[in-house]
Order: C-alpha cells, then sequence, then structure tokens
C-alpha cells in the first residue's frame, strides 16, 4: 500500500493530478485507489491538496495518515506536509516553485522544473501532467501505459495529445539522465 | 423489469461517491430532480442537471428544501421517478413534506449526504448524526426506509436498490451517506442496462370506476395511477378513507396508520439487508454502518491479530433495523460495539434490541472525520473483557 499526497496552490491542477494517478491505478492498473481531497476557503490560490491510497488489497481506512510520497507544487503546501512525510519517504517537487531548504537526512528528494518545462512547450496549465510524468517514472508505482491510458476523459479532448506530450516530458526527464537534485544542492 | 438503457452508463468509471448517487438515479430510471444545493451534496444535482438533458429528465433548482420535497411528492404521483438530494440543515427542512411524502404513499428517493451538526456545523466534513431524523423527523407515526452506502459503487447501488424499495413498498427511502463517502473518489462498475433489475410502479389494472385509490393489495400496499390517465383521484395529508378522502376520526386514523406502520413493519425481514463477518465464535459484535464500516473492518482486524473474538454486522439498510438478528446475537455474546460518527443513535437501538442480555457500548465520535481504527479497538479490548 502506498499513501500519496499531491499538493499545491487551486488551480494548478493538483486534484486532477491526484485523479489521473488514482484512476490510472484503479481502472487500469489492477490496483485499488481511493482518493480524497481538500480544499482551501478559495477556489484559486490557496493551498489545496489530494490524497491517493493505492493498494493491491482494497482500500478500507479512507484518508491517508503518513503519506510515503508528497507532490509539492507550491512553497506554502511544502510547509505545511514535508513535516508529515514517512521516514524514509519520497518527496518529488517542483524546483522553481519550492526550496526546500535543509531536509531530514531519510527523505528522498526528486526534483523538476515541471512548470518551466510546461512554459516551454506554450503553456503551463500541463505542468500537473509534466509532474504526473516525472511521478510514474520516480516512483514506479503505476505502470507507464495505464497512466497514459487514464489521461483521456481526465481532460478536455482538444488538449489530449499535449497533455500526452507533457506526460512524456515529465517521464522522460527521468529516463534521460537528466538532474534529480539532492536537496544539499538547493538553496 | 430491466433498466431503459438511456439512462445508464455502462463501463468502469473513476467517480466519487455523489456523482455515483446521481448515476444510480439515472440508471434507476430517475427522470425528475428538485432540490436546493448544499455542500456536501451539491455534486449530485450538478451531475443530474448535465446529464439529464441527454435522457429526457425534468431538473429543477427550488427555491428551498421544503419546496423541493414537494416538488418530488407532485412529480411523483404525475409519473415521474423522483428523486433530491439535500445535507443536514436542508433535511431539517423537508422533514414536514416527507412525512406528507410517507401520509400519500409517494414513491420517492432522498440522498442525505451527512455532514456534521447540529445546525449548519462542518459543511465540508463528514457526520452521521442524522441517523435517528431519518427514523423520526416528520411528525406522526409512520415508517421509513434508510439505506447507508460505504463507496461510490454502493453510492451506484444502493440508489438503484432505494428507488426498488420505494416503489414496491410506496414509501419515501432515504439514501443515508456522508460527506466522506460523498467526496471520495473510487473505482465505479456501471453494468449494462439488461442486468440492472427496475422495479415499475404499481399501476392499478383496474378500470376507473372499481379504482380506489387507498385500497390496499394483500401485501398492504395500494395501487398507483398517474394523473391524466382518468381516473377520479384524491389524496391528502389528512387521515383518509379508501377514496382517499379525509375522515375526521380514530376508526380511520387506526385504519390507515396500522397500515402504513404494518406494511413495513410486518415485511421488514424482506427489506433488512445487512453483512455478517467472523461472527460464529464471536464474543463481541462490532455494528456499523457507511463509512464508519470500513474503518471498523481495519480496528476488527487489529483485535483477531491480539486474539479477541470479535465479529462485525454492518448495516446495509439501517431502517427498518435488524431487530430479530441483534437479539439473537445478544443472547451468544458478552457486547456490542457500536461505531458511528455521533455521539449515540443507532447504538440506542442496538441497547433496546439487546433486551439487556448483551452490553451496547458506543464508539463515540463528534463529527468532522472518521474514527481512529485505534479507539475502536480500545472499545472492543473494553468489551471484551
Amino acid at each position: 500500500m502506498a499513501e500519496i499526497r499531491v499538493t499545491g496552490f487551486g488551480g494548478q491542477g493538483i486534484i486532477r493530478l491526484g485523479y489521473i494517478i488514482g484512476k490510472a491505478a484503479s481502472l487500469y492498473g489492477q490496483q485499488h485507489a481511493t482518493l480524497t481531497q481538500s480544499f482551501g476557503p478559495e477556489a484559486r490560490g490557496s493551498a489545496c491538496s489530494a490524497q491517493v491510497v493505492v493498494s493491491d488489497m482494497p482500500v478500507l481506512y479512507p484518508y491517508i495518515t503518513r503519506p510515503d510520497i508528497l507532490v509539492a507544487m507550491s512553497q506554502e503546501a511544502y510547509g505545511k506536509y514535508i513535516d508529515n512525510l514517512k521516514e524514509g519517504g519520497q518527496l518529488l517537487f517542483d524546483q522553481d516553485l519550492v526550496s526546500t531548504g535543509e531536509l531530514p537526512k531519510s527523505v528522498k528528494a526528486f526534483s523538476i522544473p515541471a512548470t518551466r518545462l510546461a512554459e516551454e512547450m506554450g503553456n503551463r496549465i500541463i505542468a500537473n501532467i509534466v509532474m504526473l510524468g516525472f511521478f510514474t517514472a520516480v516512483t514506479g508505482l503505476i505502470e507507464p501505459e495505464a497512466v497514459r491510458k487514464a489521461i483521456p476523459g481526465s481532460v478536455p479532448d482538444r488538449f489530449v495529445e499535449l497533455n500526452q506530450k507533457a506526460f512524456d516530458v515529465g517521464y522522460n526527464y527521468v529516463k534521460e539522465g537528466a538532474v534529480v537534485a539532492p536537496p544539499e544542492d538547493r538553496s | 423489469m430491466k433498466a431503459d438503457p438511456k439512462g445508464v452508463l455502462t463501463g468502469e468509471h473513476y467517480l466519487d461517491g455523489d456523482h455515483a448517487c446521481a448515476e444510480g438515479g439515472l440508471a434507476a430510471g430517475c427522470r425528475f430532480f428538485a432540490g436546493y444545493p448544499i455542500t456536501p451534496s451539491t455534486e449530485v444535482a450538478e451531475r443530474i442537471a448535465e446529464r439529464f438533458p441527454m435522457v429526457g429528465g425534468i431538473f429543477i433548482q427550488m427555491e428551498d428544501e421544503l419546496a423541493s420535497m414537494c416538488a418530488l411528492i407532485g412529480a411523483s404521483w404525475a409519473g415521474a421517478k423522483s428523486m433530491s438530494v439535500t445535507s443536514g440543515p436542508g433535511f431539517s427542512l423537508m422533514m414536514e413534506n416527507l412525512g406528507l411524502a410517507a401520509m400519500m404513499e409517494t414513491p420517492c428517493v432522498l440522498v442525505n449526504v451527512q455532514r456534521g451538526g447540529p445546525s449548519t456545523g462542518l459543511p465540508t466534513l463528514p457526520g452521521q448524526a442524522d441517523m435517528m431524523q431519518a427514523r423520526w423527523g416528520s411528525h406522526g407515526d409512520y415508517e421509513i426506509i434508510a439505506i447507508s452506502p460505504s463507496s461510490p459503487q454502493e453510492c451506484f447501488d444502493f440508489v438503484i436498490d432505494a428507488f426498488n424499495l420505494s416503489e414496491q413498498w410506496r414509501v419515501p427511502v432515504l439514501v443515508m451517506t456522508d460527506e466522506c463517502v460523498g467526496h471520495m473518489t473510487e473505482k465505479v462498475v456501471i453494468p449494462p442496462a439488461y442486468e440492472i433489475e427496475v422495479v415499475p410502479r404499481r399501476y392499478t389494472t383496474l378500470p376507473p370506476s372499481e379504482y380506489l385509490p387507498y385500497r390496499p393489495d394483500p401485501d398492504m400496499v395500494p395501487q398507483m395511477i398517474k394523473a391524466g390517465d382518468g381516473y377520479r383521484i384524491h389524496t391528502t395529508g389528512l387521515t383518509h378513507d379508501e377514496r382517499g378522502y379525509p375522515v375526521m376520526s380514530a376508526e380511520c386514523q387506526e385504519q390507515l396508520v396500522r397500515r402504513l406502520v404494518e406494511k413495513i413493519r410486518l415485511h421488514a425481514d424482506q427489506i433488512i439487508r445487512f453483512e455478517e463477518d467472523e461472527i460464529e465464535d464471536a464474543d463481541v459484535v462490532v455494528v456499523s454502518y457507511g463509512i464508519s464500516s470500513r474503518v471498523a473492518v481495519r480496528a476488527i482486524a487489529l483485535a483477531r491479530k491480539e486474539g479477541i473474538k470479535v465479529g462485525h454486522l454492518r448495516l446495509i439498510v439501517v431502517w427498518p433495523f435488524p431487530e430479530k438478528r441483534i437479539h439473537e446475537l445478544a443472547k451468544k455474546i458478552k457486547a456490542f460495539v457500536v461505531v458511528e460518527i455521533n455521539y449515540g443513535q443507532m447504538v440506542y437501538e442496538v441497547e433496546r434490541c439487546a433486551h439487556g442480555q448483551a452490553e451496547a457500548i458506543l464508539v463515540p465520535h463528534g463529527g468532522g472525520w472518521v474514527h481512529d481504527p485505534a479507539d475502536i479497538l480500545e472499545k472492543i479490548k473494553e468489551a471484551a473483557r
């Protein structure tokens, strides 16, 4: 079983990112996945968080307790949730949006300039899907094919192709041996 | 009768409980919805509003919940399968007309996505504190049916069951879910329409000259007509005779109210549904429903690991209550542990049905979250001592 928290600002597609992870695992990955979500008081610009429990067995307790994986796409969200990450857990973050400072040694940190890569593709709105690709490659939790299948129907039809490309950019960022920055390299 | 394929979104979906409730309604043949938005139930209304134009349904956003409940009654008498959705404060407002629906024997379905209360309480967080209101919320004597799903899949399945029970027994049926289940997203499998059994309305086969709107069939439920079909019809919230006309007498009241109550009580065995697990050798039985039943399973597994003989009785239909089964179990076990997100509701029903032969211990929770399995485990240990 893996507990995942995806967090950032409202408007970044954080819930969508969590939704696609859960959908991929449960519809195309032969696993069980329960998604819960929490919002700040405003729809956009406030901290928001999606929680996914992925398991080989049916999920009983619906909420996460101590996540194995934290995906952080804003400084505020990072600050709020980093202490709750399980010992030995994985932290995935957007390196242009989150400055981690010194991390506990047990945390395995992986960074990607997801928003910048999305902007280079012409639309920052797909930064969440770049992060999805990165998540898929780094964690190995769900087969990449299952995640790819989960994208159509989860994003507007006319943007499916762009989102598939964004997924590949994030996924290949790891494969191509690009920098997975250890936390001490970050200021 | 099988479901109309038009409303059935066959396939595997990743849906939250609210959206699954909406799909359950559509699959069951619901074609009229009246409601007033309220967190955390609004997504049900949103999805219905989006999907109804594709199936020829009518969606009305009413001025409030009193009117919503009334509109369900009108639509049902006009021949539509009708449904609404609400949460705590709206549920309170619907109570008067819920009684009217019970009195007029109107099939309709009401989903309550429970949140923390009392009053406006916790709009975005779960509770299970409307369970007694579901049973007793409207004035006077009547019986009701309520069913409690614990997952989005069950939201879909149980809303269909709710419509079927509602048509079969001509009572409003309540689907008592909660914010956690409503906003939780999981896999939902929607079968093909030909696999979905739908109970049709009990329309009369009698000619207009012989039809009486409140003459019961042998199972105590009267036959219905549809407005505009040429039958003379009168229906009212006042105490009425078989013609549907008001009669202000103790005799008529006795005949009517007794039938309203007994049509459910005498058929309770056909209506009641629950699941049992590891009951055979149990000293302690955990009783739970809805989201709490999932959390309870984790605590039960922990207790079993510690060698405690504990079983699980999970209520699916919560009203009518499985009185006989609780009484049978009470003779064999030490105690019941009741897990519910409130400060004591269904636990009193367990206590009543145990007739003093087993203790009923509540694991209380004020609402806003689900139980910590450790708290349930502690009460199981206490009960086993």
